[in-house]
């Protein structure tokens, strides 16, 4: 994080000590102890318990799920992203701050709340409710709610990461290769695209994490129908609250391992970056 | 006001960009939020006030939000801390406590919720010397705000971080050259550079935990009135076919979201004029 910048070493500071030791004990006991305390209760009755929990049909059916769940909601998050961060970032227009405070708010949002729009929009209840059921579709408690609500809280991700980096790219080269004849297309996935790239698999990341890890508002629109609309976080829910502590820790671990590669990646792609500008400048110098 | 659309550009795709982009937040963003007020007009006073301010729901107000001041309140002091740590001081473990930090983004809330109750229950790694020395945790308001505590963490360290880099460490300099202490030079010199950021990330954190789920209804134990959240117990209206309650609580919550994004807004309006965009 803190780059091109000579951190003071504790040396023999006592004050320095002991504000170190506060911060990691803070991180100690709230990070690292629930991290930790996942894979020893995965694993707390065996390997053997491990693997039959995370392979049992139940879970496969919800980690396939779970899959789709985010093949179908990071794709179109990505495509609204890219829609969204090239006309707010590229041309000046009224209502642009607000266009821009509006993507953030499905994070400001309860997940239940978030949930619960959706089912008094298309439950039996709801207002499209008695058109779906008279031609026979389901949305709440099935898997199209499912992908709704992963859709919602997932709109901000790809949006966020690329809107300030195609906004730091400006607009001269893009103009250049437009002046040059280059189509809009070509120009987009040219010049536009290769420019933020780290921006967009960073935005991807996330997005494809939060997807799959969403819990509260897929809780709601679910119905916890198992082998059908239960996705890994709901089945961690079921298996707790039947008191399977294993299997619901081995679930988890599945989950917690998928977050921790998203971190891992994420930091790769931020350093990738940091090294492809520390490479271009060095060949602007050089030249 | 004029409006103005697209000036001086040659580039091209603006207004399908624009289009999509409006239509794809008004059909799946905007348009299920309007269903809140819709189905609140079609309750009377009496019945939306019965929804929103009975004795289990008020019971459910304070105790969300208390425990979400109270997470928030204990990140803004070890966050300050653990920021201040991480961007002035060479220790090792450096790098792998600043990667540990988004831990909570990362991990789904649902295994949080799990992972945290079993650590507090009354057999759990913390929970058993809680317990020893009188304190229940699991199953507590305390409960509720351990974990809105860890959910809440990212955010005060990350607002604060670049603003604690980008402070010149001259200041504190001249400052101390100048014969203040330095408990003097950090109060009168470096808390007011970063308090717009640490009141933003406060705020991001209190307005996280005010509208989380996940990670609590595992170890509060959600029971009436004592540790019932507001979220869950839209919930519970909903399971009971109460879908008009349901609506109007939620409705509630969403205005309350609203002001916090709001309050978010014009405080970090305030720290970008304090420094400058990232200067």
């Amino acid at each position: 994080m803190a780059q091109g910048r000579r951190l003071a070493s504790a040396g023999s500071d006592p004050v320095r000590w002991l504000l170190i030791g506060v911060a990691v004990l803070f991180l100690t006991v709230f990070l690292v102890l629930p991290l930790a305390c996942v894979f020893i209760e995965a694993l707390a009755r065996g390997p053997a318990v491990y693997w039959r929990s995370i392979t049992d049909s139940d879970a496969l059916s919800a980690m396939l799920l779970t899959l789709l769940t985010a093949g179908v909601a990071v794709p179109l998050n990505l495509v609204f992203g890219l829609a969204v961060a090239w006309c707010v970032a590229k041309f000046s227009f009224s209502g642009k701050t607000l266009l821009v405070t509006l993507i953030d708010l499905p994070f400001s949002v309860s997940p239940v709340v978030a949930g619960l729009a959706f089912v008094l929009l298309f439950g039996m209840q709801g207002l499209f409710g008695p058109w779906l059921a008279a031609h026979d579709i389901r949305i709440i408690f099935a898997v199209p709610g499912i992908f709704l609500v992963t859709i919602f809280v997932t709109v901000p991700f790809v949006a966020r990461e690329l809107i300030p980096a195609m906004q730091a790219q400006g607009t001269d080269e893009e103009q250049a290769a437009l002046l040059l004849g280059a189509s809009g297309w070509r120009t987009f996935w040219r010049v536009t695209l290769p420019g933020v790239r780290w921006a967009l698999v960073y935005g991807v990341i996330l997005c494809n994490a939060r997807a799959m890890g969403e819990f509260g508002a897929v809780s709601v629109v679910s119905g916890h129908i198992r082998g059908q609309t239960n996705t890994l976080p709901l089945a961690v829910e079921i298996l707790y609250n039947e008191y399977q502590f294993a299997a619901a820790f081995s679930v988890a671990s599945l989950l917690t391992l998928l977050g921790l590669a998203a971190l891992v990646a994420r930091s790769l792609a931020e350093r990738l970056q940091r090294r492809q500008a520390a490479l271009a400048t060095a060949a602007t110098l050089s030249e | 006001m004029r409006l103005h659309f697209a000036r001086a550009s040659v580039l091209p795709g603006f207004g399908l960009t624009l289009g999509y982009s409006t239509a794809y937040m008004g059909l799946l963003v905007l348009l299920p939020l309007a269903v809140f007020p819709l189905w609140a007009s079609r309750m009377d006073f009496g019945q939306f006030w019965q929804a929103v301010a009975s004795p289990r729901v008020m019971a459910s107000y304070r105790l969300t939000l208390g425990a979400a001041l109270a997470g928030a309140l204990a990140n803004a002091v070890f966050g300050l801390v653990t920021a201040w740590v991480l961007t002035r001081y060479e220790f090792p473990g450096r790098r792998l406590a600043d990667a540990l930090v988004d831990i909570p983004f990362a991990l789904p809330t649902a295994v949080s919720g799990i992972a945290l109750t079993a650590l507090y229950s009354k057999n759990g790694w913390i929970g058993r010397y809680l317990e020893a020395a009188g304190i229940q945790a699991a199953y507590t308001p305390l409960g509720v705000a351990l974990a809105l505590t860890f959910i809440g963490l990212p955010f005060v360290v990350r607002t604060l971080q670049p603003i604690l880099e980008d402070l010149d460490p001259e200041l504190e300099e001249a400052a101390g050259s100048l014969g203040a202490g330095k408990l003097r030079t950090f109060f009168r010199v470096v808390f007011p550079a970063l308090l717009p950021a640490l009141l933003t990330g406060f705020a991001l954190a209190f307005a996280r935990g005010v509208g989380e789920y996940g990670s609590v209804v595992f170890i509060a134990g959600n029971k009436p009135m004592h540790t019932e959240i507001t979220s869950l117990l839209v919930l519970t209206k909903l399971e009971q076919y109460d879908y008009a309650g349901a609506a109007a609580l939620a409705l509630v919550m969403l205005i309350l979201s609203f002001i916090l994004l709001l309050v978010i807004n014009i405080l970090q309006w305030w720290s970008t004029r304090h420094f400058g965009e990232g200067a």
